[in-house]
């Protein structure tokens, strides 16, 4: 019996006022008058009414709620409505919420066949027409996991979104023994099936030969769920051929030799000082905390998910990489995330669409932006886990495809019941065991989708939404209870590939799996067994569970609600084999399965490209140009995100997100995550895609140099930091961007060797590609600026040492740390000016240059004064170079400065090199004049200059080489400028 | 068998503090840790631990409902977790009170503790409609063991539903009866960063109430996260100060936030 529940709010709803406001911008101004919003439960059960009166109950809040079962009551009168619901299958946390609360209150048993299934109601009042009702229909919903329904009636009716999937063949052989053409179409688009292909393999033509070859040899052909595994194993995604192949001369490939390489000779150098733990070979990379913790950290993508519903796609991000810190060894405890978006301009409103003809539309860029955001918010904020550290950039190139970044800091004991807690091994016999959320159909060809670039053929079912309190009840039951228990003896997260995945990297540990499909629960019937097993239904882990053990986990976990399923068995037996019933349906030896993808030579050229010098404006005030580009996107402040998540949860904060009297957002943050130690983490990032228009090399240098100049001038420490990548690519199957590709990972070799800083876990996005059409139907493709995130986590030794951003005091001293040179290519300034000249190619080309030999000395000793207490203020001098430093130590600590461009060290010699050059290795610091003599005697093997004083005046001026007023202005004047985005969001 | 209600508090030199957990409850950790820095014993139980033993409350003195997310906030902010103490606990709970216990609720905790019923009013949607996470400037107003010695406070908020509703005649009671704990108010933190001084539209500014008998406080700012000195967003600033002053920094990491004392007030309730 399907019964409905309308919740009806008695005091004014807050949301309304914010819905009426998103809706302004839509062009039917003044034709809403109100809204009321209903939230619906309508449940499938066979409870009679008083059973239902009493869900009402639970339902509402008598204070501030009323309810009404199956019909609203007479007050509410209403012509025009609209209905967001979910469409079936899609994850539906609140209907779930909802359905547990019904089960605890009827104590009847979770087997029991109820559905609940939420959606909201608008109902809306004013003179709108249909095409009206549809644009607010559209702002309101994403087609592809909402349903919407417009009633102009004034009467509700119901839809349930029940699952219901037509009976399909349940294993399919698939013939191999077929044309080159036909094999490559398999590859490319997927397995042939009643209704068309099911979707991308991204599978080469070479790889697809080479299992042709594998089961030509076995004598029989494949079946689709053997196929389908191992395009989950030997996807981009999962293998990163790109960067594991061949490339030129480098036969070991770019990431054994650069990137591990490096670290091995780090560690080599550092002996005994070497604080690595983990590398490379665990969900997340781990370093030294103290002498009993270990911290760990991971940075993930998440962009091709995120293009399509961002919100879904950020939401699942974050916890996915939270599972990278439980899936460390035996399960580290998160403690920060960190974010970060590279979007289109948010005011941009021309539309693309993957399909021809106008059809598949895309969302606009501030829809994209308006959900990753909340997607990070709704994941962070509900898993209790600070979201410390973040960033955006904005340029046009990411409006096809946006870049979603999502970090996770970890910690965990170096020894569990007196074994190393960073070593795990599945042993023979043990069970393999799912645990958390059941299986669906959302993420199916999650991990093949995103090794492509996004066209109309990309599958909606790749989006998935995320749990996050299945999560939590997870994550708490496994790191905070069960492994402290010692009840399992290896743990990894269900991310990519799902469960052919993680199920196949665990077996590597002892030799062999062996797993029931049918054993494994499922949000719904109907799912095929190739589905079943590469689904990425979010929320669980595949642990390896001694037999002894199992009844004690089994309970603990019954008792957090967390549900543990027996799917399997580990083995030695070389092979991975999976049974649906008794029928054995796949038979793929380990040594095939791992290491049974080709290698494949690839070839990279090179051209550097020249772009035009900008004419710098002729006259010589700059004031104006520098309160613009305050207030440039890329520039400005986001701290109406930072806000919005929770920063402070596990009461761990020493320097936030925000600093100051002006709140201006850090660059690096500080945590303490042990309550009783003074010793802290310190994190940051960096990236520079501008940069890699001009120089893919330098354009790495500089974020590693500006990721650690962040960490140094926060108080962190150069001898304990450790470096994470995240390369996003475009068309990485093109020569000139593998060759660009090849310079940035080798100047990552030459800078983390330089600063004696080692990689310790990475990842990478090679496709980052939209292919479809603009508005005009053309045919257009939008591939990324080549990006690398460089993340960059610290441990420093006593917190209370930590120095944040802002000036403090009137009449402090203010020194320059660092050489300016003449290095303004693709500097914001010089993009500014591009921007207004209408002519992107006006970057110049003098991109910064990184030396770490003379940044090395620079960072050592600001690191001994911060610990000596001679600063008052420290920050590193990046994007907007030293204009912007200035503006935001005066902003954040809204007092004033007078400087002079007088005797710069470096080559700088005009007064815009001198102020927007964005050379790396520079430090603005502030100090008590008291302290003048010890540390101009501290800095005086560098180049150190004295170049201003704080000031009460509140003013900012800038004077030239002639004492000319280069710029004149106001702390007021730029804290408007630099929040000016933030405040209108 | 009824149990036999003990109507005085126990006296007691390290009293006895649960720590609710589960279904997304998350500040558990840091809330023990204020309790025992305070002087107290704190154990962290899983709210389905305690549906099994609810004896464990017989020898609890105070209980803590923390902050979190309990359920996701699905239903409502605190109120599925409520139902299910409604649904197993609600007599135990009743019991507890009953005796000369001290019970708190934080943010999460709070919306728990009006959901069922036990304190006043209902916490609904900032007028913002979005999450935040900032500082709030605190008078006290209320009668409690838990509010003793303090006048003004500052602490972290970090919610989406903490807009406190209630009707006027309710409200009249709380105030008469010295009910209404904590309001809003413009101070230091709000004067620092020139923020407005009611961060959620919460009614006649209210931050936090007390029960009739004062033992049980509810509010929504986080108290477990000002223990420390550095977690202030002035600590910069004045750390810059005693540093002028020739004032020695080296144990500024272990230097207390000013909401240690709330925690403090508790623990002396009872060795008091």
């Amino acid at each position: 019996m399907i019964s409905r529940l309308y919740i009806l709010p008695k005091i004014k709803d807050s949301r309304e006022k914010i819905y009426m406001a998103s809706w302004r911008a839509l062009g039917i101004k003044g034709k809403v008058s109100s809204v009321q919003i209903l939230d619906s439960y309508t449940i499938d059960s066979d409870l009679e009414d008083a059973d239902l009166q009493k869900i009402g109950r639970l339902f509402s809040n008598p204070n501030i709620e009323e309810f009404f079962l199956n019909e609203l009551p007479s007050k509410i009168k209403f012509k025009n409505a609209i209905e967001i619901g979910f469409l079936p299958g899609v994850t539906d946390n609140i209907g779930n919420t909802a359905l547990e609360t019904l089960y605890d209150f009827f104590q009847v048993d979770k087997n029991t066949n109820w559905k609940v299934y939420t959606s909201k109601i608008f109902l809306i009042k004013g003179s709108l027409t249909k095409i009206d009702l549809e644009k607010i229909v559209f702002s309101l919903h994403n087609p592809l996991i909402e349903s919407s329904a417009i009633i102009n009636n004034g009467s509700l009716s119901i839809k349930v979104p029940k699952v219901i999937l037509e009976t399909k063949e349940l294993v399919k052989k698939v013939s191999l023994k077929v044309s080159d053409e036909e094999l490559e179409k398999i590859g490319k688009e997927g397995i042939l099936d009643e209704n068309g292909r099911r979707g991308p393999l991204a599978l080469d033509l070479d790889s697809m030969k080479v299992i042709q070859k594998y089961f030509f040899e076995l004598g029989r052909d494949p079946t689709d769920i053997e196929i389908e595994s191992l395009a989950q194993t030997w996807s981009e995604h999962c293998k990163h051929t790109i960067f594991a192949n061949p490339i030129d001369e480098i036969t070991d490939g770019l990431y054994r030799t650069y990137i591990k390489g490096s670290t091995k000779i780090i560690r080599q150098k550092k002996g005994k000082e070497d604080f690595c733990v983990s590398v490379f070979s665990d969900n997340s990379g781990a370093i030294d905390f103290d002498d009993e913790y270990l911290i760990t950290h991971k940075v993930e993508t998440h962009n091709s998910p995120s293009a399509l519903d961002p919100f879904g796609g950020a939401i699942t991000g974050i916890g996915g990489v939270n599972r990278d810190a439980i899936g460390f060894g035996k399960g580290a405890k998160p403690i920060a995330n960190t974010f970060g978006f590279c979007v289109g301009n948010p005011n941009d409103t021309r539309s693309l669409y993957k399909g021809k003809n106008k059809t598949q539309k895309m969302l606009p860029t501030k829809r994209i932006l308006d959900g990753v955001v909340k997607g990070i918010n709704v994941g962070g904020n509900c898993s209790g886990i600070p979201t410390v550290s973040g960033f955006i950039k904005y340029e046009d190139r990411y409006r096809g495809k946006p870049l979603v970044f999502a970090g996770t800091i970890g910690i965990i004991p170096k020894k569990i019941n007196g074994k190393n807690s960073y070593e795990k091994e599945a042993q023979v016999d043990d069970y393999v065991v799912m645990v958390g959320g059941r299986v669906g159909a959302d993420g199916i060809h999650g991990a093949t989708f995103s090794s492509v670039t996004m066209d109309s053929n990309s599958p909606a079912t790749a989006v998935q939404i995320g749990d996050p309190i299945t999560q939590k009840k997870l994550s708490d039951a496994l790191v905070k209870e069960a492994r402290d228990m010692d009840l399992y003896n290896s743990i990894t997260d269900n991310g990519a590939g799902g469960l052919s995945c993680s199920v196949a990297e665990m077996a590597k540990e002892c030799g062999g799996a062996e797993v029931h499909i049918e054993k494994i629960p499922l949000k719904y019937e109907g799912l095929t067994p190739w589905e079943i097993w590469i689904s990425e239904s979010q929320e669980r882990m595949t642990l390896a569970v001694p037999k002894k053990k199992w009844e004690v986990f089994k309970k603990l976990m019954d008792s957090r609600g967390v549900e543990a399923t027996i799917i399997g068995e580990f083995n030695n037996s070389g092979k991975c084999i999976v049974y649906n019933n008794d029928k054995k349906i796949m038979d793929i030896s380990m040594d095939f399965l791992h290491d049974g993808l080709p290698e494949k030579d690839l070839k990279t050229t090179y051209i550097q490209k020249i772009y035009k010098e900008p004419q710098l404006p002729k006259n010589s005030n700059r004031t104006k140009l520098f309160e613009k580009l305050v207030g440039e996107l890329n520039i400005g402040s986001f701290a109406y995100i930072s806000e919005q998540y929770d920063h402070e949860v596990q009461s761990s904060s020493v320097l936030k997100p925000i600093s100051g009297e002006g709140r201006i957002n850090t660059d690096a943050q500080v945590l303490k995550p042990l309550l009783n130690s003074k010793k802290g983490a310190v994190v940051s990032s960096s990236l520079y895609p501008f940069y890699g228009d001009i120089s893919t090399y330098d354009m790495s240098a500089c974020a590693i140099d500006t990721a650690i100049r962040n960490i140094i001038c926060a108080g962190g420490d150069l001898n304990t930091l450790a470096l994470l990548d995240n390369f996003c690519w475009c068309s990485s199957n093109e020569e000139f961007r593998l060759g660009q590709l090849k310079d940035a990972v080798k100047a990552c070799y030459d800078y983390s060797i330089g600063y004696n800083t080692p990689f310790i876990s990475g990842k990478d996005s090679m496709f980052n590609d939209f292919k479809g059409y603009d508005e005009n139907e053309n045919s257009i493709k939008i591939s990324i600026p080549p990006t690398l995130l460089i993340s960059a986590i610290s441990v420093t030794n006593d917190i209370s040492k930590t120095i944040s951003p802002e000036f403090k005091e009137a009449g402090d001293c203010i020194y320059l740390l660092g050489d300016t040179d003449q290095e303004l290519g693709a500097s914001e300034y010089y993009r500014m000016l591009a921007n207004e000249a209408k002519d992107i190619e006006l970057i110049g080309n003098n991109v910064p240059k990184v030396d770490w030999k003379k940044n090395s000395l620079i960072y050592n000793l600001v690191q001994s004064a911060i610990s000596k207490e001679l600063l008052s203020s420290a920050i590193s001098i990046h994007s907007g170079g030293l204009a912007i430093a200035l503006a935001k130590s005066c902003v954040g600590g809204m007092i004033g400065a007078k400087i002079s461009l007088k005797d710069f060290y470096g080559n700088a010699v005009s007064p815009d090199e001198k102020i927007f050059s964005e050379s790396q290795g520079r430090i603005l610091v502030s100090i008590d004049p008291k302290k003048a003599k010890i540390f101009e005697k501290h800095f005086s093997n560098i180049s150190c200059k004295k170049i201003g004083n704080v000031s009460k005046d509140k003013k900012v001026v800038v004077l030239e080489t002639n004492n000319k007023k280069f710029i004149d202005t106001d702390i007021v004047k730029l804290k408007k400028a630099y929040h000016r985005f933030s405040n209108t969001q | 068998m009824k149990k036999q209600i003990v109507k005085n508090k126990r006296k007691t030199k390290k009293p006895n503090i649960i720590v609710l957990s589960g279904y997304g409850l998350n500040c558990e950790e840091e809330t023990k840790f204020a309790f025992e820095l305070a002087g107290g014993v704190a154990q962290i139980v899983h709210i389905n631990d305690l549906v099994v033993k609810p004896t464990l409350l017989d020898t609890c003195d105070i209980l803590a409902f923390p902050g979190g997310f309990s359920f996701g906030d699905d239903t409502g902010s605190g109120k599925a977790f409520a139902n299910k103490i409604r649904n197993h606990l609600s007599l135990e709970l009743h019991e507890f009170l009953s005796r000369d216990t001290l019970c708190i609720g934080i943010c999460n905790g709070f919306q728990i503790l009006t959901n069922l019923g036990i304190l006043s009013g209902a916490l609904t949607h900032n007028s913002g409609g979005r999450y935040i996470d900032r500082w709030v400037d605190l008078k006290v107003t209320g009668k409690s063991p838990w509010l003793k010695g303090i006048k003004n406070i500052s602490l972290p908020i970090a919610h989406g539903e903490g807009k406190y509703i209630v009707d006027t005649k309710t409200y009249k009671n709380l105030k008469k009866s010295n009910q209404v704990a904590f309001v809003y108010e413009k101070g230091p933190i709000c004067k620092f960063q020139n923020l407005d001084l009611n961060p959620n539209g919460a009614m006649y500014n209210i931050a936090g109430v007390l029960s009739k008998n004062g033992r049980v406080l509810g509010m929504m700012p986080h108290p477990e996260r000002n223990i420390f000195f550095h977690q202030s967003p002035l600590w910069q600033k004045e750390k810059e100060i005693l540093k002028r002053k020739g004032k020695s920094t080296a144990k500024l990491s272990n230097l207390n936030g000013d909401s240690l004392k709330i925690f403090k007030n508790a623990i002396e309730y009872f060795t008091k």
